[in-house]
């Protein structure tokens, strides 16, 4: 996975973010986009489960933690440009607006999608990150050993 | 990527699954009888019937042997993207899609075994045309004899022979589609 060029990597990212967003906030974040073009389907969209798999402390033995329902589709546009999604849920129209996004972004509107929708979910998720990571971190506990004056 | 290697897949799965799968149980179930299928299209030289019986039948834990000329880039981006199947040798093969110069010896293919006859390969065989004359075929299924233009017969008769055991083969052209099953008895006309 490293070794991806950097577009490659930089449409993993806005994926990754489309797949984690909040369809709530999609959708009032996509109406700003005036004029997306009609699509067509590759892939309707469906509803599917997949195994969320973990490793403990990210270096151990994969385990399965669970299940996750998944929605998936791909669409085309006019241009040519493909446009894929896998969402968690199971909103259909989240996983349509997500593909349309990821099809904009492949055309000459990359920067106006970018700054309409992909840069208010992006600060959103930085910003609910950093105050999980911060609750997390305000339960941590230092371990230390007194000294004992053995010697 | 090439665009065909992602359009052709079922537009409304429910709906096309269903009658799809009718045909190919129907197909099955009368050797010999002609059915239409339709739904999918993959990428040449794999007819509409071919595509849409794998779209049907073959998921991602089901291993496809494409043999001969069928064995293309195209062909296989289109099953990664639409069934997600992976692509094996034959000698492991679930379903067998190519031409029947292609895919003999059928010999090669698993037949499953005693306890298992169902782990065996069903072949889909392309052909240039597909109509109901030709060898015989008696069997269950079939109320006197059925016809149909195979394009040999020893290898169906030693098939026959492993019963249980043995192949089923789907013969395909176009949208028409024909199957063989491994009870059915062919004599040469």
């Amino acid at each position: 996975m490293s070794n991806l060029d950097p577009a490659q990597a930089a449409r993993q990212s806005r994926m990754s973010l489309l797949a984690k967003s909040e369809p709530s906030r999609l959708a009032a974040l996509f109406p700003a986009l005036a004029d997306v073009p009609a699509h067509t389907w590759l892939r309707t969209p469906e509803v599917g489960a997949v195994m969320v798999r973990g490793r403990m402390g990210g270096t151990g033995a994969p385990f399965n933690l669970g299940e996750m329902s998944v929605t998936r589709c791909a669409l085309t546009l006019p241009t040519g440009e493909v446009g894929h999604a896998y969402v968690q849920g199971r909103d259909k129209d989240h996983a349509t607006r997500a593909a349309l996004v990821d099809a904009l972004m492949q055309t000459a509107r990359a920067d106006e999608v970018q700054a309409t929708v992909l840069a208010p979910l992006t600060a959103e998720a930085t910003t609910a990150n950093s105050a999980r990571a911060a609750k997390a971190a305000a339960t941590k506990v230092e371990f230390f050993t007194m000294v004992r004056g053995e010697d | 990527m090439p665009q065909d290697t992602l359009t052709g897949g079922f537009t409304e799965a429910p709906q096309q699954s269903a009658r799809a799968f009718r045909s190919l149980m129907n197909a099955l179930a009368r050797p010999g009888t002609i059915e239409e299928i339709t739904g999918g299209t993959g990428p040449a030289p794999l007819s509409a019937a071919a595509a849409t019986t794998l779209l049907t039948l073959c998921d991602g834990e089901m291993p496809i042997h494409l043999a001969g000329g069928h064995d293309t880039d195209a062909i296989r981006q289109w099953i990664a993207f639409h069934i997600g199947a992976p692509i094996c040798a034959r000698n492991q093969a679930m379903f067998a899609v190519g031409t029947w110069q292609a895919l003999t010896p059928i010999t090669d293919f698993p037949i499953g075994t005693p306890e298992y006859p169902d782990r065996s390969t069903t072949l889909i065989v392309e052909m240039d045309t597909l109509s109901n004359t030709g060898a015989t075929l008696t069997g269950p299924g079939i109320l006197t004899t059925a016809q149909l233009s195979l394009p040999e017969t020893a290898a169906f008769q030693q098939n026959r022979l492993l019963f249980p055991m043995g192949v089923d083969c789907y013969f395909t052209a176009g949208t028409r589609i024909a199957a063989l099953p491994r009870s059915t008895k062919v004599e040469a006309h």
